[in-house]
């Protein structure tokens, strides 16, 4: 930590006989985590404004008569609080038992239960057996329209999904309703959160299963998910994701928090566009033509028959996709320009409309529907095509150089597509009609089967990792189109997709200095120098 | 003028109109002396007027008896903004009724009361927060500010002082939380009606997120006769601590229940069997409440010489609160009298804390089980400890105010439950 010139600027004080030294605003809540001590809490939410209004995480500060909620409480310099004394246990202890007295603990059919914090504070300090004997209070279920649908017996009021509506997406389709213990969160109108672009986001924040996602209902249970780090790739603002995985598919995207990117929020349009991920229709094999037809064959056998048929001397152009990572694309660069040099096309989606998210101005789903156009845009690419992705092309139908295509599904083009090339090579993940003329078919993985980086709007570039296993001979496109570039003797063949990532920064400037390790998951502004090493 | 009905024992300061339509105009509060403090408060500095009521001892009427003089004296001396005074005119503990005779008879005392009030805090706006129920006062009170402000008294350039105030009687929806200090200015901002998390006090963010001072209707309308005849004439009634006049609103089983405005240190046995006129024939004392429903329940053992002043009750082991004095005789079942209030307080909790919430339904719920024969010895300990869960752990202090009477009642009446608790497994009900 470098040295502070004001030393006035830090406070220090005691949490449970362990001194911690934190800027003055501190809440006692953030000192305490940042000693790795989780104090209990539901209202708090660090992207929220905080109404202290649970009374789980009251904790005992040495000279105040009472227990101080310590998610506002801001530290003082001296302060000694106890977050495990007999009162502050006791008090927890209460407050828990008072969750559960209405709480249909129906844990077994709950969509939350493994990752639920009612569950998660009870099991670690509830009363062994509860004294309710009363009859509880019933609202049961309700459709909050959108992907959101509402368990009100689940519910522990602490009313983060209001606040979300009204201070983040600023658009307040919630309320409570009633008060007391007939206090409920309802919808103002019939519609509820539908067409609302960030209300998917009041299922992630809400700490129990009261709201739960239509897509995700009784889909999976948690413990059976596996979390990998990845980035949504469904526009350029790359928000830190996580993909969750059962059977090797995804079965829903979660939001990582990135202050710097999305806060702890993703748009419901990346969010519900992972389906394609999961699609059985895959490249399984490489292909190679024999005589009119493409016949599958080893690795090996293609890439000899590849390089035997590439020409120097021939004329070269390639199609790429802005979907393909920044390894993939700088690659496929290095190949052109080893092989003559020529014109690199791509094609992205664009939408009439950014959708900002107010309370989170950093974030906004993008024109750019795609993740690495940066990328692209970085190596020389020239952009073609509309705004649907298509069209563009027409200037390749009776090319006859040699043609290699990455990524883009071509799902324009027909099956004549590359019939004039001299030699036409395809890199894609799924199989595509306009691939059928080609001479070599290699299959690559999907982002979310391999490592790499997108570019974002920012021009931060971000690192996402495999999250699910690539059908067995895909390869990402780098180690075929590396091999090409060490048999012309223009580079070595990679071995990691971080030394992809090295070799692209000798023709990208901008990546000069960046390594893997330093890009760590938060990602890191091209340009700009890197303080960061923690993961 | 007899004013329902009215006992010679009264020190009638606040109380004095009531009964009298008259009082209810501009004209008819002057003839009785108004308006003169508020002229004669103009003239002074707004030091010498927070002094004056220093000097009287007056003590807030809402239920905390916070030294009204010391609270004013927290606004900012130096004006940065707008400042407001809030008048909690939302009278709803269970037991009082003062604040809307006060409303109904005498608006203009308040009026005068909100005027100085706002003046000594440097405010220019008067909000008078009214229960929502308050259907005829809160019109009573209307048509007095109408009439004041024609008259010149509220508005700009008051009374050629060179100052501008103005009042706002506003109505709340009918919801007891409202008349929490901070609940109140949500309300009035529009907002659902939830007591704020304190720090920031009003006095520093209050209304509006500006300095605000809130005071009761009582607290208010008592002002103008400190500053009309000097903080130590107020001093002549009530005790050392607790000086002046107060409004006893007595209900339950006496003869002569209603407002009685006595000086604080009052008998509470004299209140009993002199004021209210005793008990029905053969019955006899057996509980009181002396400070509104909020307070712990007094034993008649509790009751022998006990004064009527915020110590004497203290030292009896409860509460003055709001002098709400509500008189039970052998007749009552307390364990229904204390789930009867405890509903309310279920009824009432705005929601936000988790021991409130959940706490004053569970309370409200193993009482009704009880009464109903159900309960089991148990019950009273898990009673005792769901209170204790929601005692010092909430926003505001209704849920102290819910679990307060049943720990006080199962302390002193436990009878009175293992009656209800023994015939029940007489009976055989689990
Ligand atoms: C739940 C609750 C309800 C309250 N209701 C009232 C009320 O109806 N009227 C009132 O004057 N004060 C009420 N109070 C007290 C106010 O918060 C505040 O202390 C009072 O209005 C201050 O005025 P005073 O200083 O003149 O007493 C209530 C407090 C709580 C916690
Ligand atoms: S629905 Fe969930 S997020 Fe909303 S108040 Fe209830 S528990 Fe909190
Ligand atoms: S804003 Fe863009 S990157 Fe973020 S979740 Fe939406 S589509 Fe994905
Ligand atoms: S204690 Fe009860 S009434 Fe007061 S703020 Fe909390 S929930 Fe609301």
């Amino acid at each position: 930590m470098p040295e502070s010139t004001h030393p006035q600027e830090t406070v220090t004080l005691t949490i449970d006989g362990r001194e911690v030294i934190v800027p003055p605003g501190t809440t006692i809540l953030q000192a305490a985590e940042s000693m790795g001590n989780r104090i209990p809490h539901y209202c708090y939410h660090p992207g929220l404004s905080a109404p202290a209004q649970c009374r789980l995480c009251l904790v005992e500060v040495e000279g105040a008569p009472k227990l101080q909620p310590s998610c506002v409480t801001q530290v003082r310099d001296g302060q000694v609080v106890h977050t495990t004394s007999a009162k502050a246990t006791a008090m927890r202890q209460g407050v828990l038992e008072f969750y559960l007295a209405n709480h249909p603990l129906d844990c077994p059919i709950c969509d939350q239960s493994g990752e639920c914090k009612l569950q998660d504070y009870v099991h670690a300090e509830g009363r062994k057996h509860g004294r309710s004997r009363e009859p509880k209070r019933v609202f049961g279920r309700d459709d909050f329209g959108g992907d959101v649908l509402f368990y009100g017996d689940r519910c522990v009021m602490c009313t983060r999904c209001v606040r979300f509506m009204n201070e983040v997406a600023q658009d307040p389709r919630l309320t409570v309703v009633e008060r007391g213990n007939r206090s409920v969160i309802d919808t103002f109108f019939e519609d509820g959160v539908e067409g609302s672009p960030y209300a998917g986001n009041i299922v992630d924040i809400c700490p129990v299963g009261a709201l739960v996602s239509k897509d995700f209902l009784h889909k999976a249970r948690a413990w059976d998910l596996d979390h990998t780090p990845s980035v949504c790739p469904n526009c350029s603002q790359g928000c830190n994701i996580d993909l969750h995985v059962r059977d090797n598919r995804v079965q829903r995207l979660k939001p990582r928090a990135n202050p710097e990117v999305n806060g702890h929020w993703m748009c419901d349009y990346g969010r519900h566009r992972y389906e394609w991920i999961n699609r059985d229709d895959r490249l399984r094999r490489p292909l190679y033509r024999e005589g009119g037809d493409t016949v599958p064959g080893e690795w090996g056998t293609v890439l000899s028959e590849l390089l035997e048929r590439l020409e120097e001397t021939r004329p070269i152009r390639a199609v790429a996709s802005p979907f393909a990572s920044t390894e993939e694309l700088a690659t496929l660069r290095r190949v052109v320009d080893a092989l003559g040099g020529g014109e690199i096309l791509f094609r992205s989606p664009e939408a009439d409309d950014e959708i900002p998210l107010p309370g989170f101005p950093q974030l906004a789903r993008r024109r750019d529907l795609s993740p690495n156009r940066r990328a692209a845009e970085l190596l020389g690419m020239k952009r073609v095509g509309d705004a649907e992705g298509r069209g563009g092309l027409e200037s390749l139908a009776d090319y006859t150089g040699t043609l290699i295509v990455l990524g883009d599904a071509l799902a324009d083009m027909d099956e004549g597509f590359g019939s004039h090339a001299a030699l036409y090579l395809y890199l894609g993940s799924h199989p595509s009609p306009a691939a059928t003329k080609a001479d070599v078919v290699l299959p690559i993985p999907t982002f979310a089967e391999q490592e790499g980086t997108f570019i974002n709007v920012e021009e931060r570039v971000q690192r996402f990792w495999p999250g699910l296993l690539p059908p067995e001979q895909a390869r990402p496109a780098w180690m075929p189109l590396g091999a090409i570039l060490a048999r012309l003797g223009a580079g070595e063949l990679p071995a990691t997709a971080a030394e992809a990532f090295l070799a692209a920064a000798e023709l990208m400037p901008e990546l000069m200095g960046l390594r893997y390790e330093t890009i760590g998951t938060r990602g890191a502004i091209l340009n700009e120098p890197v303080l960061v090493t923690a993961p | 003028m007899a004013y329902p009905y009215t006992h010679e024992k009264e020190v009638r300061v606040l109380s004095r109109g009531w009964g009298d339509p008259r009082t209810r105009t501009v004209e008819g509060w002057k003839a009785m002396g108004g308006y003169t403090a508020l002229e004669k408060a103009l003239g002074m500095s707004r030091q010498e007027v927070i002094e004056e009521v220093k000097v009287s001892g007056l003590r807030g009427r809402g239920g905390a008896g916070f030294p009204t003089g010391i609270k004013w004296s927290f606004m900012p001396g130096e004006k940065k903004g707008p400042h407001y005074l809030c008048c909690n005119a939302d009278e709803s503990e269970p037991g009082t009724f003062k604040d809307r005779e006060l409303l109904r008879w005498t608006p203009h005392q308040l009026i005068e009361g909100c005027l100085i009030g706002a003046y000594a805090i440097q405010a220019e706006h008067v909000f008078i927060y009214c229960r929502g129920e308050f259907f005829e006062a809160t019109q009573v009170l209307a048509r007095a500010v109408e009439e004041a402000y024609e008259a010149g008294y509220i508005g700009k350039n008051i009374l050629g002082s060179g100052q501008d105030i103005d009042i706002t009687v506003f109505a709340g929806a009918g919801a007891y939380i409202c008349g929490e200090e901070t609940a109140l200015m949500n309300s009035i901002e529009g907002r659902r009606g939830l007591p704020r998390v304190k720090p920031p006090f009003p006095a520093a963010v209050g209304l509006f997120g500006k300095p605000t001072t809130i005071n009761n209707v009582e607290t208010l309308s008592s002002i103008p006769h400190i500053l009309n005849n000097g903080g130590s004439w107020y001093r002549q009634w009530g005790t050392e601590k607790s000086p002046g006049t107060k409004l006893f609103c007595v209900s339950g089983h006496v003869r002569r229940p209603g407002n009685y405005e006595l000086p604080l240190g009052f008998p509470l046995e004299e209140l009993i069997y002199d004021v209210c006129g005793g008990f029905r024939e053969g019955r006899s004392l057996k509980a009181v409440i002396p400070g509104g429903s909020s307070v712990p329940i007094m034993s008649a053992a509790d009751c022998e010489g006990c004064t009527l002043d915020y110590e004497g009750v203290v030292e009896k082991g409860s509460m003055l609160g709001c002098a709400s004095v509500i008189i039970m005789d052998d007749s009552t079942n307390i364990v229904k009298q204390v789930r009867r209030m405890v509903d309310f307080y279920a009824h009432e909790s705005c929601g936000q804390c988790t021991p409130c919430r959940e706490g004053t339904q569970w309370l409200a719920r193993i009482l009704l089980r009880i009464e109903k024969g159900r309960g089991t010895a148990e019950d009273l300990d898990t009673l005792l400890e769901l209170g204790d869960q929601m005692t010092g752990t909430t926003i505001c202090v209704l849920s102290d105010s819910a679990a307060a009477p049943v720990a006080s009642s199962i302390q002193k009446f436990k009878d009175d439950y293992l009656a209800l608790i023994r015939r029940g497994e007489k009976v055989g009900a689990a």
